[in-house]
């Protein structure tokens, strides 16, 4: 773990993390591990999709999509085999959360994997892991192998006469394979560039079968939603956004960390009052509340909802949960450019106006923040970004775009100032030399 | 309640404003271009995998300010489609825009400029000035082939050269490396091509970033001069648009997707013409003078030889007659005819690279069996025995993939080693040359469940067992063609045109058959032997009396440094004539460039002919193609497509062929993508290209 718990955590799927040896699966058996999947086979599938739906647990992987609509949409009784896919690529700027899940409490995400395998009448699954997250594969085959020995993976689970086998897949370092299509690609050994959609995984992802793709998190919860009903969970956050989530905030706050907070949290309670709030004397800038893809916030529109819609009518986003906090010490400008620098290094390069739009931005926000530059330069970054935004191949031009462009809009006097502060020295260096 | 109602067999749209109709999943981009309204694209091309990654193609639809891409949406009921609304057009200012941050301004060095797409739309859609003041991105400039040059600055990364080499030719390989701005097209193996060397790449790249090394920096497009022509190879007849500067060819291709191969060439199409400028072309007749053979004037060489045929006529000796499988129609009709009316002889031959005789005669009294090119592509099946497609036929090759990719047609191949086919075919099985007639038995019940069958044959499959094959065919109980495969420009026309001692055009058999080609020699003790574009004698001797030897042919080969004789002679590219396909279709060859000296083998004969003093009629392409027209069962062909370029089907021969041919003399060249007889032995670029000479049924 990061930090020490707050005291205002809803700890569910979190309940286990400081127990000791908490990833063996003697500590997960000891804390009703596997209980929901026990559960899961006496429902059966369509009870268990009820139950999901039930929950109002939106993805929490970044784009928030309603889980147990997603789960309805995979096509149970196809010919073709069905795949799930775990989504471990966690790679946005600001969030550190699946690992968290991965190293302390694995086994509730094979259980999750699992309970959807069951569901969809699947036999293969597999986790992909981002390629960083080197020493946690090791963690997480180890808990597979006790799942195995355990009858909880394999032939003939739990007497059903279902098989599933699950696999770790390793990333290789591409932000891109986060998005779902992308990964599928990884996974099939091609180049990690997203397909076109329609069709959709739903019906032809993995080998153009029928695949169902969620995030770490999203299998993690469906095991304490279908264990403990789904009322338990939902009752945390607002009728649209069931639960909890591990919302993980940086930046300028005392207390950085992963703090699982019910949906119905707000930002400033989560700044101040988990998070202990600025540093003495200091005042607030600016926020990202879903990591470096989401739109800033200025202070005064800080007031908000950490649920996807409230975020989604603030003209931001909930995202993947990694809020990130800046105070008046931060030079935006310096900030924008290492967003920028983010998304061209990843960028992925299939379609033209991510691939040059991202090198072009960085080029001009290098210079501005080098002070180089006028403000036609900081209009043009506005520009480009507009020009970028709704026109990619898919969502990472927008995350490039969607932040660039807010960052330039809401701290344009920031721009100016740094501009003729440079500026302002050029000419007296100039007038040093003359003089 | 559900209803069921029947598919929709029209959709209702609207264009810019106007109502339109279309059939059921028509693509945006199509449509447009039907109507005639340009939606540019870079990474769409019709026939490869949609992809919708350049995202010129946006157009706006339903008046939602998320703009689509044209080349992957489908035209809806009711939907409302905007291609120049404001919108729109800064969607493709901007995207330009985005592509000239890195792409450099290379026009006035690049190949490329004049016919270059990208230059085409920001002339039409960009900006007149860019806005980016920054340093671009910059990688030098690789090699990948003595042929495939690689620019990864102006590449735009299309994936069109990817998908070409890959889904067109079956190759695979181009790939991309590295990721974002870094992306580069590379081989895939290594970082030198192992491929095809066939240049589509090149041609299908819509910038200069794949350029061709032996085109390179020597001319801008619009100072050549481009002629339509039928390749000189293989026998599959591509046509191939020969550029042309000051009688030089600079460069082939088809880049105007015309003929029977629209954008298909191979290397020997694409490149294989640099032979017709050889240093070692003959330019001058030769004789042989005090056992030398020296250079002479025209009028002296043909009286000479003319001298010699007169004498030997009248002395009633022994005239023996080589043709060529590379001359024309024309010159094919003007030589058996100079031999049998001007010399009385039937023995003129040439060498044989398939049963086309035997098939002609299985298939008397069917109508319709014999395939054209657009069978290849259309047949719902297709059976492939005893050739190396890909290789040998490529063409044919990859008018089947083309079939098996757009329409799943299911091919089987029956060959003795590994084929390329093998990868997509329904059935493969490895049979040695002369058992495929009996292995096909295993494969009956298979066959006849198809709805047609397109049945393509190679040497192996001759004589008795072509017959055996037709019967097998007509035993299933649907429909069949047939095509007998055989190796070069004209084969087929020489067969047609009776450049055989059994037939005589138009496969009419001869009262008194004359000497086969083995026959003359060996042993034949003839008392002159002339030798038009053929090559027999390179790798073995006459034996028996040594006749009076006349070549004609573009080099000293083997054959010419054994004449007493030797006249220079066009090439395919220098003269007007017409050629026959594999499949049975003519189309015309057009003079490109000249070489001094040289002379059309039709007017050689001509000339001759008139320093007989014989009546054989006028020596013009014209005139000649006018009497075949009269005269050959079958080349009745439509005047109209034959002239404009196209290509023209013979019809088809019905009735029997009753000769007695001797199947032992069908033999392949078996030539791969890198030979075509001595021809390519002169190419500077199929020597340069490290995968020559190449290798039929290479294992995997």
């Amino acid at each position: 773990m990061f930090n020490q718990p707050s005291p205002h955590e809803v700890k569910i799927l979190t309940r286990c993390f400081g127990v000791e040896n908490s990833h063996r699966i003697d500590a997960s058996l000891a804390h009703q591990g596997y209980d929901g999947l026990k559960k899961a086979i006496e429902m059966g599938a369509d009870a268990v999709i009820n139950e999901v739906k039930a929950s109002a647990l939106r993805g929490r992987g970044g784009a928030g999509f309603p889980t147990g609509l997603k789960w309805s949409f995979i096509p149970r009784t196809s010919p073709k085999p069905k795949y799930i896919v775990c989504n471990a690529d966690e790679s946005e700027p600001g969030t550190c959360k699946d690992r968290l899940l991965i190293q302390n409490d694995p086994h509730s995400l094979i259980e999750g994997i699992a309970i959807a395998g069951f569901t969809m009448n699947s036999n293969k699954g597999y986790i992909y892991v981002r390629g960083e997250y080197r020493y946690l594969i090791a963690i997480l085959e180890t808990a597979i192998a006790e799942a195995y020995q355990h009858n909880f993976l394999g032939k003939n689970i739990q007497g059903t006469g279902w098989d599933f086998d699950l696999y770790v897949h390793s990333g290789a370092g591409a932000y891109e394979c986060g998005e779902e299509s992308a990964l599928l690609n990884s996974l099939e050994g091609k180049r990690g560039t997203p397909r076109l959609k329609p069709p959709f995984p739903a019906t032809h992802g993995l080998y153009q079968s029928p695949t169902l793709v969620n995030n770490v998190e999203s299998f993690c919860a469906v095991t304490h939603i279908i264990r403990d009903g789904a009322a338990e969970f939902a009752k945390h956050g607002p009728e649209k956004s069931g639960g909890t989530r591990l919302m993980c905030i940086s930046g300028h706050v005392q207390r950085p960390g992963v703090y699982e907070m019910p949906l119905s949290t707000t930002l400033p309670f989560l700044m101040n009052e988990v998070a202990g709030g600025l540093r003495p004397g200091r005042t607030l800038k600016a926020v990202q509340p879903g990591g470096s893809s989401s739109p800033i916030l200025l202070p005064e529109e800080c007031n908000v909802g950490l649920d996807f819609d409230s975020l989604a009518k603030a003209g931001t986003m909930a995202g993947s949960g990694g809020i990130v906090v800046l105070d008046d010490t931060a030079d935006i400008v310096s900030y924008a450019l290492r967003i920028i620098s983010f998304y061209q290094h990843e960028s992925c390069g299939w379609c033209i106006p991510c691939r040059e739009g991202t090198t072009w931005l960085k080029k001009i926000l290098e210079r501005l923040d080098r002070g180089e530059g006028s403000m036609k330069d900081v209009d043009l970054v506005g520009e480009l970004a507009k020009n970028m935004f709704g026109r990619t191949f898919c969502a990472l031009g927008d995350a490039a775009a969607w932040p660039t462009g807010s960052i330039v809009k809401k701290f344009r006097g920031e721009f100016e100032t740094k501009l003729a502060a440079h500026q302002a020295k050029q000419v007296s260096a100039e007038l040093v030399m003359i003089g | 309640m559900a209803t069921t109602t029947a598919p929709p067999t029209v959709i209702n749209a609207k264009l810019n404003g106007q109502d339109i109709q279309t059939k059921p999943g028509t693509l945006l981009i199509n449509l447009t271009k039907e109507l005639g309204i340009e939606v540019p694209a870079f990474c769409y091309y019709e026939g490869f995998t949609l992809q919708a990654a350049c995202r010129m193609c946006l157009v706006q639809v339903n008046n939602s300010p998320k703009l689509l891409p044209g080349c992957t949406t489908m035209v809806t009921e009711g939907m409302v489609i905007e291609t120049e609304s404001p919108l729109v057009v800064e969607a493709r200012k901007s995207m330009l825009e985005f592509l000239l941050v890195n792409h450099p301004l290379d026009c006035p060095v690049c190949d490329k400029g004049g016919e270059c797409e990208l230059q085409d739309m920001v002339f039409k859609y960009g900006a007149g000035e860019s806005r980016f003041v920054d340093i671009k991105h910059h990688e030098p400039e690789r090699a990948f082939s003595p042929v495939v040059y690689y620019d990864p600055a102006r590449c735009i990364l299309c994936y069109r050269c990817v998908r070409v080499c890959d889904e067109g030719y079956g190759v695979n390989a181009l790939g991309v490396i590295n990721r974002g701005v870094h992306s580069e097209i590379a081989p895939n193996l290594g970082d030198q091509l192992n491929c095809d060397e066939c240049g589509a790449c090149i041609d299908i790249c819509p910038v200069g970033a794949l350029t061709s090394n032996t085109y390179r920096y020597k001319t801008r497009p619009w100072e050549l001069k481009h002629v339509g022509t039928t390749c000189a190879h293989c026998s599959n007849g591509c046509k191939t648009t020969l550029g042309v500067r000051n009688d030089e060819i600079m460069r082939a291709n088809n880049r105007d997707s015309s003929g029977l191969n629209e954008e298909f060439l191979c290397i020997k199409g694409r490149f294989g013409f640099d032979f017709n400028h050889h240093a070692e072309r003959l330019q001058s007749p030769l004789m042989r003078i005090d056992g030398q053979l020296q250079p002479v004037s025209w009028s002296k060489a043909l009286s000479a030889v003319a001298a010699k045929f007169l004498e030997v006529k009248a002395a009633g000796g022994k005239f023996g007659v080589i043709g060529s499988n590379r001359t024309s129609n024309e010159e094919n009709y003007y030589l058996q005819k100079f031999a049998r009316h001007g010399l009385g002889t039937n023995n003129i031959d040439h060498a044989r690279t398939g049963d086309v005789v035997t098939l002609v005669d299985a298939l008397s009294g069917k109508q319709g069996k014999l395939a054209t090119m657009a069978d290849l592509y259309q047949s719902k099946a297709a059976l492939v025995i005893g050739s190396d497609l890909s290789q040998q036929h490529p063409l044919l090759a990859y008018e089947l993939r083309r079939n098996w990719r757009h329409h799943q047609a299911r091919i089987y191949a029956m060959t003795p080693g590994p084929v390329r086919e093998d990868k997509y075919a329904a059935m493969k099985a490895r049979v040695p040359a002369g058992q495929e007639i009996a292995a096909l038995e295993g494969w009956r019940d298979q066959l006849a469940k198809e709805g047609e069958l397109l049945i393509l044959f190679g040497d192996s499959v001759k004589g008795e067992a072509v017959r055996q094959l037709v019967d097998f065919g007509e035993s299933l109980g649907i429909p069949v063609k047939y095509v007998a495969l055989v190796d070069y420009a004209n084969s087929r026309g020489a067969i047609d045109m009776g450049l055989t001692p059994e037939l005589l055009p138009g496969f009419v058999p001869s009262q008194k058959p004359g000497l086969t080609m083995p026959d003359m020699l060996d042993g034949a003790d003839l008392d002159v032997l002339w030798i038009v574009g053929a090559n027999p004698l390179e790798r073995r001797s006459l034996t028996g009396k040594r006749p009076f030897l006349v070549v004609q042919d573009l080099f000293l080969t083997g054959t010419a440094s054994e004449a007493d004789v030797v006249f220079p002679a066009a090439s395919a590219y220098e003269k007007k004539g017409t050629v026959t396909n594999v499949t049975g279709e003519v189309q015309r060859l057009s003079a490109a460039v000249k070489t001094m000296g040289a002379k059309a083998d039709l007017e050689i004969f001509g000339l001759l002919g008139k320093e007989m003093g014989l009546d054989l009629g006028i020596w013009t392409a014209d005139a000649v193609f006018a009497e075949i027209r009269q005269n050959v069962r079958a080349y009745n062909v439509t005047m109209p497509i034959l002239a404009s370029g196209g290509a023209a089907p013979t019809t088809p021969v019905n009735g029997r062929v009753n000769v007695e041919m001797r199947p032992d003399l069908i033999q392949s060249a078996g030539d791969t993508l890198f030979t075509s007889g001595s021809m390519t032995k002169y190419s500077q670029v199929l020597n340069s290209v490290p995968e020559r000479p190449g290798q039929l049924y290479k294992p995997v």
